[in-house]
């Protein structure tokens, strides 16, 4: 579905050339959940911006379904770091921009809309303002945004970060009983382990700049999974293999600067 | 606290400042004769309002609100010109690095040049009628407006308008639904800066340019010794200037009630 192939990304800070990516490669197949995990810098979110369009590889190139990445689409629904709402827009005017965009009919993206935020549990926020609501709110209408396009691809650039660690662990819950019904493709970078795993399929470990991708791991849990799994010796086994390559990255980038 | 708060202190200044005034005259501390007394600039200017039961003819009886009518009709035909060409044009120099390239400097050298410097030159353009003063206070509102309307729009965060383009939005629809009402706020702010300077330039352009209307009275009143209408047409002035200002910021409340959601969160 997704197909990155010796992608590599350089740009210029001070009259010096910096390699940010070098020689990515990188296949999701369609329905696979996919987390990049990451020390901060390593180029993982413009990785992610490079496959939803946002920006262009220097090298090297980046399909989805065959076809090569040219600018945004709905085809692949982003949601971000922080939740970009439009503050002049209620919750439900913000849900349903892409389709009015794209000049559905009112009757056909009502429905959708009201049974998506009930989904998210924001059934009676509709007129709500952005600023009116809390950040993880926020947050769950900048998914609802995205389910709204009923994208095949998903991407999520560390839509949890900005959130407090009681908060995080619910939406990842919650997003975990959405993919299971959506069952998306779906991009989710990230700099948290826990997270990976009790989310992807598969976690692609990046090294520290220049970024490149160290390992790939099947996660291999069943599902449907729940929070609990976080406790299981399968679970930490995998936590403590991830978290040694993670170390290893963290130290080299420190020797570096 | 609250209520010690909300005492009408912003009285205390302006009542101590006619105080001053006051005894300032009272006591002959300026000299006799030129600067009138509060009690006489309000006698005046009622009869300015009111017109006299004496039956005499004085461009100072009963003729206040004709004025006010043509220097209010001036600054809202000014103001809105300069609006109308001002906002889409400092959306455009926002928004495209070629508009910015191609007007942006030349705004940017112009705009140091007084609208008083204009003067003479709208009047031998446009002779002694309501044009002159209209292109100096369209010119006048027109950099301020300009000038915000381009911050505002080089503003828009960028996750707004990526969130936009992700969600299928094309350059038109980036523009009305993501770039304009995230520089509502600025173009406001342009809006009351630009009213300010339209009521500058009227007074300004009423005293040389054209033959009514408020700067016309307080430039005519000097010349024939009428001090206390000249302190009338100030207060007259400062008043309407602080009318629409206040019309502007109702405005403003109407159409960006998120920012003041935002403001309390």
């Amino acid at each position: 579905m997704i197909e990155v192939a010796g992608v590599s990304k350089e740009f210029a800070k001070n009259g010096r050339s910096i390699v940010a990516l070098q020689g990515i490669d990188l296949s999701v197949v369609e329905r696979e959940f996919v987390a990049l995990l990451g020390p901060s810098g390593c180029g993982k979110s413009t990785l992610l911006n490079m496959v939803a369009g946002f920006d262009h590889p220097t090298h090297g190139a980046v399909k989805v379904a065959g076809e090569p990445i040219r600018a945004p689409s709905p085809e692949r629904g982003v949601v971000f770091q922080e939740p970009a709402l439009f503050p002049w827009l209620s919750v439900m005017q913000n849900v349903v921009f892409g389709p009015k965009t794209r000049g559905e009919r009112a009757d056909a993206y009502r429905p959708r809309a009201a049974q998506i935020l009930e989904q998210m549990g924001l059934k009676g926020f509709e007129d709500s303002y952005p600023a009116e609501l809390s950040g993880g709110m926020r947050q769950r209408v900048g998914i609802a945004r995205v389910l709204m396009l009923e994208s095949r691809v998903m991407l999520m650039d560390e839509p949890f970060g900005a959130l407090d660690a009681q908060t995080r662990s619910l939406m990842q819950e919650l997003l975990l009983s959405v993919w299971e019904r959506h069952h998306q493709t779906v991009l989710f970078v990230t700099h948290d382990i826990e997270e990976a795993l009790l989310l992807a399929d598969r976690v692609c470990v990046m090294t520290a700049r220049p970024g490149r991708i160290k390992k790939s791991i099947e996660v291999g849990l069943p599902r449907p999974r729940a929070l609990e799994i976080t406790a299981s010796p399968e679970f930490n086994a995998l936590r403590l293999e991830v978290l040694a390559l993670i170390r290893e990255e963290s130290l080299r980038a420190a020797a570096q600067t | 606290m609250a209520r010690r708060l909300r005492a009408p202190w912003f009285i205390l200044l302006p009542a101590a400042l006619l105080a001053l005034w006051h005894f300032a005259v009272e006591l002959r501390w300026v000299t006799e004769g030129i600067i009138p007394s509060p009690a006489q600039v309000l006698r005046s200017w009622e009869i300015w309002i009111f017109g006299s039961s004496k039956m005499m003819i004085s461009p100072y009886s009963g003729t206040w609100l004709d004025n006010v009518a043509y220097s209010t009709r001036r600054v809202l035909q000014g103001f809105a010109l300069a609006a109308l060409v001002a906002i889409p044009l400092g959306l455009a120099i926002g928004w495209s690095r070629l508009a910015a390239r191609l007007v942006d400097p030349t705004v940017q050298l112009l705009r140091p040049v007084p609208i008083t410097a204009w003067l003479p030159f709208a009047i031998a353009v446009f002779g002694i009628y309501d044009a002159s003063a209209l292109f100096l206070i369209g010119l006048g509102a027109f950099y301020p407006i300009v000038v915000n309307t381009t911050h505002g729009v080089r503003d828009t965060n960028l996750l707004l308008l990526r969130a936009a383009r992700m969600m299928g939005a094309g350059p038109a629809t980036v523009m009305g639904k993501v770039v304009f009402p995230s520089a509502l706020p600025s173009i406001f702010t342009g809006l009351r800066l630009g009213i300010g300077v339209a009521w500058t330039a009227v007074i300004v352009a009423e005293m040389i340019a054209v033959k009514s209307g408020l700067g016309y009275v307080l430039w005519d009143a000097y010349y024939v010794g009428r001090m206390d209408i000249c302190v009338a047409t100030m207060f007259s002035v400062g008043l309407l200037g602080f009318l629409s200002d206040r019309a502007l910021v109702w405005g403003s409340r109407l159409l960006l009630r998120w920012r003041t959601l935002e403001a309390h969160a």
